[in-house]
């Protein structure tokens, strides 16, 4: 059998996923499913290098989401810079801004970090709702179209509007997960995995602590950030939900119930994540109860992710 | 989502036949969330409308289905079940966004698809500048703080002081009031907020009771936030007018905030409120009673202005749908925008091309809580 | 003055609940260092359970009992449904677990009791009582005279009991507690049962003022965790500090400042203080095991 890295063979199975769902779609709305869950999963793949990776939790990345989100509405009419541009902008925004409160809330530990990026989350939030003459406030704004769909329809590729945001966000994640995929195998990957295994050790070995989680940090806001643009762009309307505590607990269970330690895990989570409401409709009133009761029985019985825990089981079997 | 499926592919294939087909109806409210007071009233009085329409027939003996999915309120959430409703379940229209955030989700995508969305939220933005698809059914907040605007310069003050929650419906109430409060001669000589969840008001309303000239005012907001400040009020002691908005219109309101506390307390209402005490003759008293009997026996609940809301947009797409005699998305539409003098819970509704939401002042009425009960100021 | 009166008035009443809160938080975290994030849910159901109860004919005081109790029973059932299974899970999974505990509460609440807003009377009427020019609520007495009974009786508990002892010995190393002869199963169980109980009881007495609903109780858990966290997570004293303080800061920031950013003053602080002070105000200095 041919050997294939881990890089590869979870870029491989990311393409096809992509490439061949679409075959199986009942109805246009599954474009639209699709897209959610890859925008979901840059998110991920950002908490995949800050918690799988560097072994840090955050409550309140969503806040960089917001960011990148409101640079979408806001940057195109204040500053009058595409809308394309204005992504880079957010990233950029979030990243300096995860640097500035980075620097001191990195060194604290689990869930006073916890309790403190939930404080800069609920910051975010609450300048979003309350500068209401600039955000539009609580009941949200209208987010200019990113025009990448009309371009291509003039170069002959005409696609729906849920067709072209699923192969977009699409080809985000993908060079998303690349780019996490690298810095795994980087001498950064190895330390970042190290200082995960314990703080103390790689300090002895002489692993720079602080700016090694500094590093994690901003990289995975630029992936939120990144992540809460694309959906602004998407739904064409942001409220300040997108910043919010859920939207940043949804993003660490998305992440920890597929799999936190690989990128593949994480994306699966979240799939998975972003199908449940879908599915879960059918339970109508019970839909919160069976929600909580899947994270809560993940959580118990696959403690490593869905994904790990199913690939172990089927390795087993082959043995 | 699998049975949705599975019947269109069934109906694809020709197995059963599209004439007799039902009317879909989609709707994506939320019934969980921050907004859940007044999804939940919305949700449950389309169950119960759905359920005896098709008791009593149907739609010219075609059934009516209700699809309806729970948005939370999230705007995101919403514009995938609006997006899920009309790719999924090809509904022939949607009810829906019980919040203008999720509205305006739902908004463009009904636009694109051209499907009528009748919406259930307050903000002007919705049907200013008017969309072709998009309706909406309460009063716009604009005209709620109009209505107020105008008791408060008849009861001659001018100094008016505002505490508003900082969820949608107040933070929007609050922005409209400010833009209009010109228009009518009076002054706002304080702005306060709290959060929706905030359990004590009384540091705001006594820097309210602390500023120079007030003499009355406004609590823009719904949920438990007004019948806190309005037992800060009370425990407070202060006595100048006192009004809330729309957002509280229910019998919940009073039980909440007290009736002694709530005594004297003034809101713009529909006729559902005091349906049992209009007068004899007006329009709206036998449509009011009976959908509050109606309801109030379904789920033992108060009945709401909110759940009116969807009663109303229930009425004007099913009347629409039987005029048109069609279930083509454009054939409703058109039918829904010649509605002329349909008497609904909150007002009489008479749209236009112009005007898609077809209401206009007369159809609040000035309100006052007296005895623990509501009655009308003339 | 009376004005500065009247903003305290206001915080303690509102940091009374988030004392009430952050003290429940306190009992789990130092028998199992689980931060329990369905703890606000606890003190929804208190409410839930009490308005219920009350409404269906039984004397308040009865339903406030059935309440706690009935709470505090569900938090046994958690610890040894959810918790207890997932031990030594990393700090992520717990606090997903606890949440999708929450979250499970939340969505049976809402069938339960449905999705209304419930009240039922102060136990001591609404008379407010005057004191120079400012007003409090005979019913903010209860609930700071909760907050600060609860914590007495904590910290005797923590400080002057063998099963207090056991509780934290149980925290500080488990295996160690087990080999002395605690029955750390049994420390795990009392721990929730009491941290529910605190929980309903907040909800109990702080209902009449704050008024209760079904998703109520995640606002609860924010502030009452950020309350535990500013004073250090573990400690009553903190709690009771952290709790308080988170109060007085929204409702002065809400009277001098701006209403609009008083909790942004509230998490502000925080921040400021774990910046300084990284374990919280009176927090336990731990060190990292290699």
């Amino acid at each position: 059998m041919m050997k294939l890295t881990p890089k590869s063979a979870t870029l491989i199975v990311l393409v096809a996923l992509i490439a061949l769902s679409p075959l199986l779609f009942p109805s246009n709305f599954y474009y639209r499913v699709g897209a959610l869950i890859f925008v979901n999963a840059i998110a991920v793949t950002g908490i995949v290098i800050l918690t799988g990776y560097a072994g840090q939790v955050s409550l309140g990345h969503a806040g960089f989401a917001g960011i990148g989100a409101y640079a979408c509405a806001l940057a195109p009419v204040h500053l009058g810079v595409p809308p394309a541009l204005a992504v880079v902008l957010g990233a950029v925004l979030s990243g300096v801004l995860a640097y500035l409160v980075g620097r001191p809330i990195l060194r604290l530990h689990g869930y006073y970090l916890g309790v403190a990026t939930l404080g800069f989350g609920i910051l975010v939030t609450m300048v979003l709702t309350n500068e209401r003459a600039l955000t539009g406030g609580p009941d949200g704004i209208e987010v200019p179209d990113l025009g990448l769909r009309g371009l291509l329809g003039d170069l002959g590729l005409s696609l729906s509007n849920g067709q072209f945001w699923y192969f977009f966000s699409g080809l985000c994640m993908l060079i998303g997960a690349w780019i996490a995929l690298n810095l795994y195998d980087s001498p950064t990957g190895r330390a970042l995995r190290a200082l995960h295994g314990s703080e103390v050790a790689a300090r002895t070995v002489g692993i720079d602590v602080a700016r090694l989680k500094l590093r994690a940090f901003v990289i995975s806001a630029v992936y939120a950030s990144v992540s809460g643009s694309l959906l602004a762009l998407q739904n064409r309307f942001v409220t300040p939900d997108v910043a919010g505590f859920m939207h940043s607990i949804e993003m660490v269970t998305m992440a920890v119930l597929g799999g936190v330690g690989s990128v593949l895990g994480a994306i699966f989570g979240a799939a998975i994540l972003t199908l449940l409401p879908q599915v879960l409709t059918v339970f109508a009133e019970y839909e919160q109860m069976v929600l909580g009761l899947v994270m809560i029985l993940v959580m118990i019985f696959l403690r490593e992710g869905l994904l790990p825990s199913i690939l172990k089981k089927l390795r087993g079997k082959d043995e | 989502m699998k049975t949705t499926t599975a019947l269109a592919t069934l109906m694809a294939l020709g197995l059963t036949t599209p004439a007799l087909a039902e009317i879909r109806i989609g709707a994506s409210i939320s019934a969980t969330g921050p907004a859940a007071f007044l999804g939940d009233p919305q949700v449950k009085t389309l169950e119960m409308l759905v359920e005896a329409l098709n008791a009593a027939g149907g739609i010219d003996g075609e059934e009516v289905t209700l699809i309806h999915y729970d948005d939370g309120g999230d705007p995101n959430k919403a514009r995938t079940f609006a997006t899920r409703l009309i790719e999924d379940d090809e509904v022939v229209a949607i009810i829906g966004g019980t919040t203008t955030g999720a509205t305006m989700s739902i908004l463009s995508v009904a636009e694109d698809a051209e499907i009528p969305f009748i919406s259930l939220a307050g903000a002007i933005e919705i049907i200013d500048p008017v969309r072709p698809f998009t309706f909406k059914t309460p009063h716009t907040d604009r005209m709620a703080c109009q209505k107020i605007f105008e008791d408060i310069q008849a009861r001659g003050f001018t100094n008016v002081a505002m505490i508003s929650g900082t969820d949608g419906f107040g933070a929007s109430m609050q922005a409209q009031c400010k833009a209009v409060i010109g228009d009518y001669g009076l002054t706002l000589v304080a702005d306060e907020s709290y959060n929706p969840t905030d359990a004590d008001m009384t540091a705001q309303l006594t820097k309210i009771r602390n500023t120079e000239g007030v003499e009355a005012l406004i609590n823009p907001g719904f949920g438990q936030g007004p019948s806190i400040v309005t037992r800060n009020y009370a425990q407070l002691g202060l006595e100048i007018p006192f009004y809330q908005s729309h957002g509280v219109a229910s019998n919940g309101f009073i039980d909440l905030a007290g009736a002694d506390a709530a005594e004297g307390v003034r809101l713009p209402g529909t006729a559902l409120l005091v349906a049992d005490i209009l007068p004899e003759g007006d329009a709206q008293r036998d449509i009011a009673l009976a959908y509050k009997t109606a309801f109030e026996e379904a789920t033992g609940t108060p009945v709401s202005t909110f759940g009116g809301y969807a009663h109303d947009a229930f009425l004007i797409l099913t009347d629409a749908i039987a005029r048109a005699g069609s279930t083509e998305p454009q054939a409703i539409r058109d039918a829904i925008e010649q509605t002329t003098g349909l008497v609904g819970t909150t007002g009489t509704y008479t749209f236009t091309p112009d005007d898609h939401l077809g209401l206009d002042l007369s159809a609040f009425r000035m309100l006052e809580i007296q005895s623990g009960a509501w009655t009308t100021v003339e | 003055m009376s004005e500065l009166l009247q903003f305290l008035f206001s915080g303690v009443t509102v940091g009374a609940v988030y004392a009430l809160v952050a003290l429940g938080f306190t009992i789990i975290y130092n028998a199992s260092d689980v931060v329990n994030f369905a703890q606000g849910e606890f003190v929804m159901l208190g409410g839930m359970i009490t308005f219920a109860a009350h409404a269906a004919g039984l004397p308040l005081p009865l339903a406030a009992v059935s309440a706690i109790v009935l709470t505090a029973g569900l938090g046994v059932a958690m610890n040894k449904l959810a918790i207890e299974p997932a031990r030594g899970a990393p700090v992520v999974s717990l606090i997903i677990i606890t949440i999708g505990a929450s979250i499970f509460i939340q969505g049976a609440a809402q069938i339960v009791f449905g999705k209304q807003i419930h009240s039922f009377p102060a136990f001591s009427g609404d008379a407010p009582i005057r004191v120079a020019g400012a007003t409090i609520l005979p019913q903010s007495l209860w609930v700071i005279g909760g907050a600060v009974a609860v914590f007495i009786a904590l910290w005797l508990f923590f400080t002057r009991t063998l099963l207090g002892r056991a509780v934290l010995a149980t925290s500080n190393n488990r295996l160690a507690a087990q080999l002395v002869g605690i029955n750390t199963n049994f420390v795990m169980t009392l721990s929730f049962a009491l941290s529910a109980g605190i929980g309903a009881l907040a909800g109990v007495l702080a209902t009449p003022i704050t008024l209760t609903a079904y998703n109520v109780g995640i606002a609860f858990a924010l502030k009452g965790f950020a309350g535990a966290m500013l004073g250090g997570m573990g400690n009553p004293k903190g709690a009771l500090v952290g709790g308080f303080s988170i109060g007085l800061i929204e409702a002065l920031t809400a009277g001098y400042l701006s209403s609009t950013y008083k909790d942004a003053a509230a998490f502000v602080v925080i921040l400021a203080v774990l910046f300084f002070m990284p374990q919280g105000l009176f927090g336990r200095k731990s060190t990292d095991r290699v």
